[in-house]
């Protein structure tokens, strides 16, 4: 009895799990009304990656709302981190006839091919969030996201002033992304070209944190081993500073006083950490670009002219405003 | 841990007398199987020492103890953990890969309770929340020992299931969300100290004397060997394989939620997505290097902990030498290729042949080929 009553819960529980993803992908879809060119509304096909992470729910979330607050009908299909789901749907939106696609590449490759379909069939395409390495610009219209390579100079520029009337030497200890992902290498180039041009600011130590808080702590507790007299810590993301964080007050320092932090994305405990004056800077990276894409859809369908690459509206937030951008933060 | 002298004289292995002649205590000590491992881990400690002079210093900061070596303890914990539990599922010839699966959903779970209530630091709800995430890993780890015990299928099948479906129930549990709470009760688990001692080191070491004493003061131990070793001459003897390797699945699975608990304590949040990801692959590597072989038949507890902490220690070292981060895999593969070489009888015995000691091939070769009755017996 008792070996078919768990046999049948983990059916049960493996059964939940798939119809419950295959809801999350559907739901959105039912929404779809009329569809084409047919009641003069725009239509908009957007193939998201998936669910991975509060930046990503905050981005198909802003999305879902500024949709449906310009009037434009969108139909939303979540890949699931995977390519080939993505060229599925872009696929079915194509059949559909929508009037314009936007997406986030899962990957940056092996996009040609349904590129080229959806220009034959004279959709076109906006890519967001994530870019893609084909040759040919002329299969999208343009690009809309962040630039990572400027979050890190932003990084560099606030600690540069900060230390301005210092005599230095100023020591750096840096938490990398995870190796070999975009935002991980041109947030640490940007910030390099920056502060590299002072010698001053000396770099001692820098390692991956993978992006996640549980490395972020570990990593600083060994930096904090082996380097006694850290000024200042960079960390790629906000997850990483906030592990680093408990490391450093662990070892009997404050954070953000003994040890400045700098930290990128802009996530709603970074901000709770700032107004706690543990977190000194925060570069936003804007997942909130449902307003900026509706717009250049609206453009794209109209036939107007779009620059090639558009940059999300991203600020820098210090202590004194984090108080009261705090309500405001919606991931 | 292990008992040394009364493991060698139980499985009576040749070349490990035990005679009071010093030369031959020497001769036994160099025969030990756990030698390899503690010379590698004593080695990488060196090491460090080298490069940061105060690497072995220990003081007292904040009413706690403070060090390298505490936080290669501390953050070694939940990896003795699920390498002890996958030394059980090993040793019966098993596998289990679904514990990194296993520790998002222990650390998701936890996290939502102890989020969801109103009072998150009261002893009340952090008990809860530990009960809520055991009593689902003893539901995930019967799925996998019934699986395996009762419907034959292969555990490296079995568990992948859960290892693929539990992230996602893990992302479920959370939302897709890292859940961030504040409870002091609950940090204790992983992140604090008792008795100026880190808890989870306690109790990593509480969990795995218990299991020494369990296994190897009682049959369980040489039964769960039996299932491992020869099913077949088990079944003969009348040993129920079924209830034993439901039963180590189980352990496993509970290991796992425990160290999960102890991970998402730690950073005081729950990230269903990188929790315990890949931590399957460490833990497997840990019991390896510690000498339990994955065909399963014997097990060495005191070799497991020693190679979670030469795991640990690596990670340590990288980060202190300053490996760049683009070569840590390549630096750390390195370091385990030249362990399991030198652990091998094999390859110890080709290279002491080269050199022409013929006494040290004689007891490489006798290892050896102890090693193997000891497999088949």
């Amino acid at each position: 009895m008792a070996r078919r009553a768990a046999l049948a819960l983990s059916t049960v529980l493996l059964l939940a799990t798939s119809t419950l993803t295959a809801c999350s992908t559907e739901a959105p879809d039912s929404e779809k009304t009329g569809g084409g060119n047919s009641d003069g509304k725009i239509t908009l096909g957007f193939a998201q990656v998936g669910a991975e992470s509060g930046w990503r729910t905050a981005n198909t979330k802003s999305i879902q709302e500024s949709a449906k607050k310009a009037g434009i009908t969108l139909k939303f299909s979540d890949a699931q981190q995977k390519q080939e789901n993505q060229i599925k749907a872009i696929r079915g939106f194509i059949q559909q006839k929508v009037d314009v696609i936007a997406f986030s590449p899962v990957v940056e490759s092996g996009w040609d091919t349904v590129l080229k379909e959806a220009k034959d069939a004279g959709i076109p395409v906006i890519l967001t969030d994530r870019a893609v390495d084909s040759k040919d610009t002329s299969l999208y219209k343009t690009f809309l996201g962040s630039d990572f390579v400027k979050e890190g100079r932003s990084a560099g520029e606030w600690l540069t002033k900060e230390y301005a009337d210092d005599k230095g030497p100023v020591n750096v200890v840096e938490l990398q992304g995870t190796t070999g992902s975009a935002p991980a290498n041109d947030r640490k180039a940007g910030f390099a070209e920056v502060v590299g041009k002072d010698d001053k600011f000396k770099v001692v130590a820098s390692q991956t944190g993978d992006f996640t808080r549980a490395k972020g702590k570990e990593v600083m507790q060994a930096f904090l081993k082996s380097h006694k007299d850290i000024d200042v810590l960079y960390a790629h993301n906000d997850d990483m500073a906030l592990g680093a964080i408990q490391a450093i007050e662990e070892a009997g320092k404050k954070p953000g006083k003994d040890i400045k932090i700098i930290s990128i994305d802009g996530i709603k405990d970074a901000f709770v950490a700032m107004t706690e004056g543990k977190i000194n800077v925060v570069v936003e990276c804007n997942p909130l670009l449902g307003d900026q894409l509706m717009d250049l859809a609206k453009k794209v369908v109209d036939g107007e002219e779009v620059p090639p690459r558009v940059e999300t509206e991203e600020g820098v937030f210090t202590q004194d405003q984090a108080e009261e951008a705090l309500p405001n933060r919606q991931y | 841990m292990t008992n040394p002298p009364d493991r060698s004289a139980r499985t009576g292995r040749p070349g490990a007398p035990t005679g009071a002649v010093p030369g031959a205590v020497l001769k036994r000590l160099a025969g030990h199987r756990l030698l390899w491992p503690s010379l590698v881990l004593l080695a990488l400690l060196l090491g460090n020492l080298a490069f940061t002079h105060d690497f072995f210093d220990i003081r007292v900061q904040d009413g706690h103890l403070y060090g390298s070596l505490i936080d290669i303890l501390q953050f070694g914990a939940p990896l003795i953990l699920v390498a002890l539990g996958m030394t059980m599922v090993i040793a019966t010839r098993g596998i289990d890969l679904s514990v990194g699966s296993t520790v998002a959903i222990a650390g998701a779970l936890a996290c939502e309770h102890i989020a969801g209530s109103a009072d998150p630091g009261s002893a009340g709800t952090v008990l809860g929340a530990v009960a809520v995430a055991l009593g689902v890993a003893v539901v995930l780890g019967l799925c996998n020992g019934l699986l395996v015990a009762r419907l034959g299928v292969q555990p490296i099948v079995a568990t992948l299931i859960l290892m693929v479906a539990g992230r996602g129930v893990a992302q479920l549990i959370t939302d897709g969300q890292i859940i961030t709470v504040r409870s002091e009760g609950y940090h204790l688990i992983g992140g604090g100290y008792w008795l100026t001692f880190p808890f989870a080191v306690l109790l990593a070491g509480a969990v795995v004397a218990l299991t020494a004493f369990v296994t190897r003061r009682s049959a369980l131990g040489l039964l769960i060997e039996s299932v491992g070793g020869n099913p077949a001459a088990g079944r003969l003897a009348g040993i129920r394989a079924a209830g034993l390797l439901t039963l180590v699945y189980v352990f496993c699975a509970l290991c796992a939620a425990v160290a999960g608990l102890m991970i998402s304590s730690n950073v005081q949040s729950a990230d269903g997505n990188n929790a315990g990801l890949w931590i399957e692959l460490d833990a497997i590597l840990a019991v390896v290097i510690g000498g339990t072989a994955l065909t399963g038949g014997r097990f060495s507890l005191g070799g497991t902990v020693l190679g979670a902490l030469i795991i640990q220690t690596l990670s340590t070292t990288v980060y202190t030498l300053g490996v760049p981060p683009q070569t840590t895999l390549v630096f750390k593969a390195f370091v385990v290729v030249v362990v399991c070489l030198v652990q091998s009888p094999v390859f110890r015995a080709k290279m002491s042949r080269r050199r022409g000691r013929p006494h040290t091939r004689s007891t490489g070769t006798a290892d050896a080929v102890g090693r193997q009755q000891e497999v088949r017996a």
